[in-house]
């Protein structure tokens, strides 16, 4: 398939892997940002062709991950209400909350829907003027803009009985939590190549330039993350930090303007929660004042409950690339996928999740070995 | 305020994943249904129960069809419910001969839709050599039904020869499939989401009988066939894995995949291992013997494009691994429940 079976190319992966193995002198702690980046590094195992000094730390950028506890708790409880149609991406129906889980709700007689894009969510709208329709926006910069457009369509068509239940993050400011913590160990990023389509690379000059720390926008196949790989152990090696973009067929130093123009009319920055990383400053998008009809959270009333995480759940060290998946005492055992106990299990794309679906052989045979 | 999560109970409602194929089709089928049934025919497993009478062997199966659209590229409900039970059948090694089918009918359905579907059913049967023998109708009240949903019950007979089960797996035997996967369940989802495709997407839905004769005629030394219906072709090798005690190894590179499907997976963040199939085989097959059933099956047109994908071994017992295009291997898992396209 075209754009797609050149970016797989076994003798360029290889060539690469070899490319980098030359180059290191030392070891390397790298952080690839999104989850469909480390989706993308577990499937095809490309951490097993990178040389032992590349270590690879899997970072926040799960939208479903991250999404509170709290959120979850509050999407189940208006789901569960007469006259909502609840609507969301799919991979968000299946998140365990408190009690419950939106499938359950589904098959409790709620009305909950599965879309591929908030435009459907629209469409049933205009099609239920008598239902309530709740959208379940979640996700990083990359679905803000199509997300704000259904908001800003809605207040143009009088949809009233839309609203969207809203809980966007910003990576910028999870990069700086990461790299201002007091137990940092990741000296280079690759940043997420979708987020940057929309919102170019510029952002990320500061961040590199603050903390002396090289980055370099990477794509999502096996190519282009070995190939934004190498860029980055050749900028530590020759003592560089600067930004440097591998993905250039998708992203361009601006951005999408019109879609970040899109996002700032629609939404504000805010304070945001992290699952496993706890409340970031200004790191989320609330909707405008303006947009109050429309917001879920106002639309709603809200029970303000905190939820706690399981105290052994250790996403928060493995976010920060102190511990490996592997090294959780309930991995594989009370905490999987079917049963999550906390944020990196949650989602396919979570780096438990991944390590669980595609590795547990080599952890298996990894505590045999440490056992023996 | 703070409240713990706690793990949510298992089992105490059925949920629309427990019908996926995937680990919660599993759980489903033990806790509830062998727990009750207990017997050693049902216990081997397979797509169809084999059982003696006065030393005539039977294959027995039966199989509901609730697709959605019920016309679909490359199919209808009708002729679903033929070849997904005369495929029961023929995973078994058996001659299908007659079949049952019932209708559960809801209220409101156009006479012409039932009409419709009537005839490609008929036409099904004819076409695999099966003739519908007996059968039912039910109707229930607007609202309890999906329009129509069909249970069709096969019988066939098998030769004395034959012995498939997907026990019989076997530490070297190779893996075998018929042809490129996906193709049913991206076919269905496209028709059902209104998503169009470049190139043409239809359900590869057809009787396989006649293929698998061929391949017995070919040879003795098959071990077991399935059809990687839901769950796809992962669940297959996951099932054959745990039932045999053995471990499988695939090659990613060897599995035919079409374009047009890899790209709407490529869309839709779906892998193609999980996709449903309705004109697919797996077999396991003795390593001397898979040479000549795999020419047998290129021989024939359900088999063209059959391939070698993997073998299995004694290394990793249960488990499925797969060795990816650009060189490593990784697990391939049987899903909890049904597949969920990723957000971004």
């Amino acid at each position: 398939m075209k754009y797609i079976d050149e970016y797989r190319d076994e003798h360029l992966v290889q060539a690469l892997a070899a490319q980098i193995a030359r180059k290191i002198t030392r070891s390397w702690s790298l952080m690839e940002i999104c989850g469909g980046q480390t989706h993308t590094i577990m499937r095809y195992g490309l951490d097993e062709l990178l040389p032992e000094g590349i270590r690879l730390v899997h970072g926040p950028g799960c939208p479903v991950c991250v999404t509170p506890l709290e959120t979850v708790d509050q999407a189940i409880a208006i789901a569960s209400l007469p006259g909502v149609t609840f609507v969301s991406y799919g991979d968000m129906l299946r998140v365990p909350g408190t009690s419950l889980d939106l499938l359950r709700v589904k098959a409790d007689g709620g009305d909950v829907r599965m879309v591929y894009s908030p435009m459907e969510a629209l469409k049933l709208a205009r099609a239920r003027p008598d239902r309530k329709v709740v959208f379940f926006g979640i996700g990083f910069e990359t679905t803000a803009p199509a997300n704000a457009m259904a908001v800003w369509q809605a207040r143009r068509e009088n949809l009233d009985h839309f609203s969207m239940l809203a809980s966007h993050v910003l990576v910028p400011p999870a990069i700086r939590l990461l790299l201002g913590g007091p137990h940092n160990q990741v000296q280079g990023f690759i940043a997420p190549g979708h987020v940057c389509t929309i919102m170019g690379y510029r952002q990320y000059e500061a961040i590199s330039r603050d903390f002396h720390v090289p980055i370099v926008v990477g794509g999502f196949e096996p190519v282009d993350l070995l190939e934004a790989v190498f860029m980055l152990v050749a900028q530590l090696e020759e003592g560089r930090a600067e930004v440097e973009n591998q993905y250039v067929r998708s992203v361009s130093y601006e951005g999408n303007l019109p879609a970040q123009r899109l996002v700032e009319s629609v939404f504000e920055v805010s304070d945001r929660k992290w699952r496993g990383m706890g409340v970031i400053p200004q790191s989320g998008l609330r909707l405008r004042e303006e947009f109050a009809a429309y917001d879920a959270e106002r639309v709603f009333p809200a029970s303000h409950l905190t939820v706690a995480e399981p105290p052994e759940c250790i996403s928060a060290d493995v976010l920060q690339g102190l511990k490996r998946p592997t090294e959780c005492p309930v991995f594989g055992g009370r905490c999987t996928p079917e049963n999550p106990m906390g944020a990196l299990m949650v989602s396919a794309e979570g780096a438990c999740a991944a390590y669980y679906r595609y590795r547990r052989h080599s952890a298996q045979s990894a505590k045999q070995k440490g056992a023996a | 305020m703070t409240a713990c999560p706690l793990p949510l109970p298992a089992g105490d409602r059925v949920l629309l994943g427990h019908g996926s194929g995937g680990k919660l089709s599993a759980d489903l089928l033990r806790d509830v249904f062998l727990a009750a049934f207990r017997n050693p025919v049902l216990a081997r497993l397979d797509d169809q129960a084999i059982v003696s009478i006065n030393g005539l062997r039977l294959a027995f199966t039966t199989d509901s069809f609730v697709v959605k659209p019920l016309f679909f590229p490359g199919g209808d409900i009708g002729s679903l419910a033929v070849h997904g039970t005369v495929n029961d059948l023929a995973m078994g090694g058996a001659q299908p001969l007659y079949l049952s089918a019932a209708f559960i009918i809801e209220e409101g359905l156009p006479i012409s839709v039932l009409r419709r579907v009537v005839a490609s059913l008929q036409e099904a049967a004819a076409g695999a050599g099966v003739t519908v023998v007996t059968g039912d109708t039910k109707v229930v009240e607007k609202g309890s039904g999906d329009g129509l949903f069909i249970n069709t019950t096969g019988l066939g007979v098998v030769a004395d020869t034959v012995r498939l089960s997907a026990d019989q797996a076997r530490p070297g035997d190779r893996v075998l499939l018929s042809g490129p996967i996906g193709d049913h369940g991206i076919a269905i989802l496209a028709q059902r989401e209104g998503l169009e495709f470049e190139g043409s997407i239809a359900s590869d839905s057809a009787p396989l009988h006649t293929l698998v004769a061929a391949m017995l005629a070919a040879s003795r030394d098959i071990r077991c066939l399935r059809d990687p219906t839901r769950g796809g072709l992962s669940s297959t090798l996951n099932e054959f894995a745990a039932q045999a005690q053995v471990g499988i190894e695939i090659d990613e590179r060897a599995i035919p995949v079409r374009e047009a499907v890899r790209g709407a997976c490529e869309l839709l963040g779906l892998d193609p291992l999980y996709v449903a199939n309705e004109g697919k085989l797996v077999a396991v097959v003795a390593p001397g013997a898979a040479e000549r059933v795999l020419a047998a099956m290129r021989g024939h047109p359900l088999g063209r494009e059959a391939a070698l994908i993997g073998t299995v071994t004694a290394v990793h017992p249960r488990l499925v691994t797969m060795r990816t295009v650009v060189g490593p291997t990784r697990i391939v898992d049987m899903l909890s429940g049904d597949q969920l396209p990723r957000i971004c």
